[in-house]
C-alpha cells in the first residue's frame, strides 16, 4: 500500500527524497562519530596516564558503558550556553566563521566510500575534491581569529595558517605517490587497485608517503603535537579564544575532529586497502573473512585514529620554527626523493604499479 | 674526518661537515627512533593498573587529627564548655573568628556571639591549639556546602549544633588523639 504510494511519485522526486536521507545519514553518523572520538580520546589519554577517564554518565543511567554519554551531555552543555560575541568583534565574520569551517569538514565525505557499494557522489576528481575543501578549513579558521578582534585569535589563525599551508605540500606529495600508482583519482578505483591481499596494499611500496602522510594530516588538523594554533601555554587558546557555547562546539569540537577521522579514513583507503579484508589471498576467496566489508574500514579507520590519540597522549608539542622546518625542509624532500624512487621502480616494473 | 662529533646545530651544512656521528644522527632521526620508543613506552602505560580512588563510592582513611570543619562541644552534663577567653580568636590567623561574650543568667561568663567565617578560616588549627577548655574543634567533616551567601558564617548555635550531632565522633577522635599531646 505504502510502496504502491511511494512509486506513483515521479522518479526524479523519488531519487531526491532518497539523496538527501543518505545524506543526512551520513552527516549525522559523522556527528555521532565525533561525539565518540572525543570520548575516546579522553578514555585513551586518562588510560595511557593512569587515570579512568570518564566513567559516570550512562545512558539512560544503563549499568554497562559507563562515560560513554558523556560527550552527549557535554553537547548539550555546550549548545545551552551563551554565545558571547565580544564587543569589537566583526559580528558577521564572528558568527559565520564556525559555519565557514564546518561546511567543508562535513562536505568532505561526500565522495568517501564506505563500501563497495556505499558512496554519496562517486566522482572521478574525488581525491581532488577531497584536497581542496580540506584546504578550504582553514579560511574558517583564519576568519575566525581575524574577527574576533584579538592579538590570541589572531596570532593562533596566523599560525594555524602557515602550519596548514606548510603542510598542504607535503601531503599533495604524498597523495601524488598514491596516484601514481593507482592510475586514478577516484577514491573507489584506488581502493580496487589494492586488491589481492596485505602485500597489495600501498604501505608497502609507499611506507615513507603513508608516515608522511599521516603526520602531515596530524598538522593540517591541528592536533597534538603540531597543535600550536591553540598553544594554550603561549596564547592561550589560540583561534578559538573568545568563542563559547554553540559556536565553539561548531568551531573547534566539529570540524577538527571531523577532519581527524577524515584525515585517518583517507589513509585507510588509500594506504591499508580500504574495506578490503587482510585476509584475502590468504582464505579461499569465498571465505567471510576475506570479502571486501565496511567493518575492515572501520577497523582500519580506528587503528588511525587511535594513532591520532596516542601521539597526543605522547609527545609534547614542536616549537613552531620546528613545524615549519619539519614541513619544509624534510617532509617536501623527502615525498620528492621517494616520488622518484617510485618511478624507477615502476620503470623497472617493480611492485604494484599502474604508470610505467 | 672527524669522528666522535655529535652535531648540535642542522646536520651537513657542507660536504666537510658530514661525519660519522652525523650520518648516524641523520639516520636516527630519519627513522623516528627515540619517537617510536617514547610511543611503546606509553602504550604499556595504558595497561597499567589504575590507582585511582573513586570518591564518592570510595574513599581514603582519615587521620584522628583531619582539621574540617568546625564544632563547639559540651561537657557532659550539657554545659558549654567556651568561657569566651577570646584566646582563638585571637590566635586566628585569618580573623576568622568572632567573639561577644557577657554574663549569662547563671553569673558565669560566656559569649553571646560565635561566628567563624568559613571562606576566611585556613583550616590551621590554631584556634583548637589554643583553647584551654577543649570547646572549640575542628572535625573530619570536610563535606559541606553552601547555597546562599551569608551561610559561610558559621554561628555559634550551628557549631554548638555540629559538636551535639557528632558528639560521640568528636570524642573518640579526641581521645585517639590525647596521648601525643
Amino acid at each position: 500500500m505504502l510502496l504502491n504510494l511511494w512509486m506513483q511519485w515521479p522518479l526524479d522526486l523519488r531519487s531526491l527524497i532518497l539523496m538527501v536521507i543518505e545524506v543526512v545519514g551520513v552527516m549525522l553518523a559523522v556527528v555521532v562519530l565525533v561525539a565518540l572520538m572525543t570520548y575516546a580520546e579522553r578514555k585513551v589519554i586518562g588510560f595511557i596516564q593512569v587515570r579512568h577517564g570518564p566513567n559516570q554518565i550512562r545512558i539512560f543511567g544503563l549499568p554497562f558503558f559507563k562515560g560513554v554519554a558523556q560527550p552527549f551531555a557535554d553537547v548539550i552543555k555546550l549548545l545551552l550556553k551563551e554565545v558571547i560575541v565580544p564587543t569589537k568583534s566583526d559580528k558577521v565574520l564572528f558568527l559565520v566563521a564556525p559555519l565557514l569551517a564546518l561546511v567543508p569538514a562535513l562536505s568532505t565525505w561526500a565522495v568517501i566510500p564506505f563500501s563497495p557499494q556505499f558512496v554519496l557522489a562517486d566522482i572521478d576528481a574525488g581525491l581532488l575534491l577531497v584536497l581542496a575543501l580540506t584546504s578550504l578549513g582553514v579560511y574558517g579558521i583564519i576568519l575566525a581569529g581575524w574577527a574576533a578582534n584579538s592579538k590570541y585569535a589572531l596570532l593562533g589563525a596566523m599560525r594555524s595558517a602557515a602550519q596548514i599551508v606548510a603542510y598542504e605540500i607535503a601531503m599533495g606529495f604524498a597523495l601524488v605517490g598514491v596516484l601514481m600508482a593507482a592510475g586514478s583519482l577516484n577514491l573507489s578505483a584506488i581502493v580496487e587497485s589494492q586488491s589481492g591481499g596485505v602485500t597489495h596494499w600501498y604501505w608497502l611500496w609507499l611506507f615513507p608517503l603513508m608516515v608522511i602522510y599521516f603526520i602531515s594530516g596530524i598538522a593540517e588538523t591541528n592536533r597534538a603535537p603540531f597543535d600550536v594554533a591553540e598553544g594554550e601555554s603561549e596564547i592561550v587558546a589560540g583561534f578559538h579564544v573568545e568563542y563559547s557555547g554553540a559556536t565553539f562546539a561548531t568551531l573547534f569540537a566539529l570540524p577538527e575532529y571531523a577532519n581527524m577521522i577524515l584525515v585517518a579514513t583517507l589513509a585507510a583507503l588509500m594506504f591499508l586497502g580500504g574495506w578490503l579484508s587482510p585476509l584475502q589471498g590468504v582464505l579461499a576467496s569465498d571465505a567471510v573473512f576475506a570479502q571486501p566489508s565496511f567493518v575492515w574500514l572501520a577497523l582500519k579507520v580506528s587503528l588511525f585514529l587511535f594513532c591520532f590519540l596516542w601521539f597526543r597522549a605522547t609527545f609534547p608539542r614542536y616549537r613552531y620554527d620546528q613545524i615549519m622546518r619539519l614541513g619544509w625542509k624534510v617532509f617536501i624532500p623527502l615525498t620528492i626523493v621517494w616520488i622518484g624512487v617510485e618511478c624507477g621502480l615502476a620503470w623497472f616494473r617493480v611492485g604494484p604499479w599502474a604508470v610505467g | 674526518m672527524r669522528l666522535g662529533v655529535v652535531p648540535c646545530g642542522p646536520v651537513g651544512r657542507g660536504l666537510k661537515d658530514i661525519t660519522v656521528a652525523s650520518l648516524r644522527h641523520f639516520a636516527k632521526t630519519l627513522l623516528l627512533g627515540e619517537l617510536l620508543s617514547g610511543l611503546a613506552l606509553t602504550f604499556k602505560y595504558m595497561w597499567k593498573p589504575k590507582f585511582t580512588v573513586h570518591y564518592p563510592q570510595e574513599k581514603t582513611p582519615q587521620s584522628v587529627r583531619y582539621r574540617g570543619l568546625h564544632a563547639l562541644r559540651r561537657y557532659p552534663n550539657g554545659e558549654e564548655r567556651c568561657i569566651a577567653c577570646k584566646l582563638c580568636e585571637a590566635v586566628c590567623p585569618a580573623l576568622a573568628i568572632t567573639i561577644e561574650s557577657d554574663v549569662s543568667n547563671d553569673g558565669t561568663r560566656r559569649t553571646t556571639r560565635y561566628d567563624i567565617d568559613l571562606f576566611k578560616c585556613i583550616y590551621c588549627g590554631f584556634c583548637e591549639e589554643a583553647c584551654p577548655v577543649d570547646a572549640i574543634v575542628e572535625t573530619r567533616i570536610h563535606e559541606y556546602h553552601m547555597e546562599n551567601r551569608g551561610e559561610n558564617i558559621m554561628t555559634k548555635d550551628k557549631l554548638l549544633a555540629v559538636g551535639d550531632r557528632f558528639q560521640a565522633m568528636i570524642t573518640a577522635d579526641k581521645t585517639a588523639d590525647a596521648p601525643y599531646r
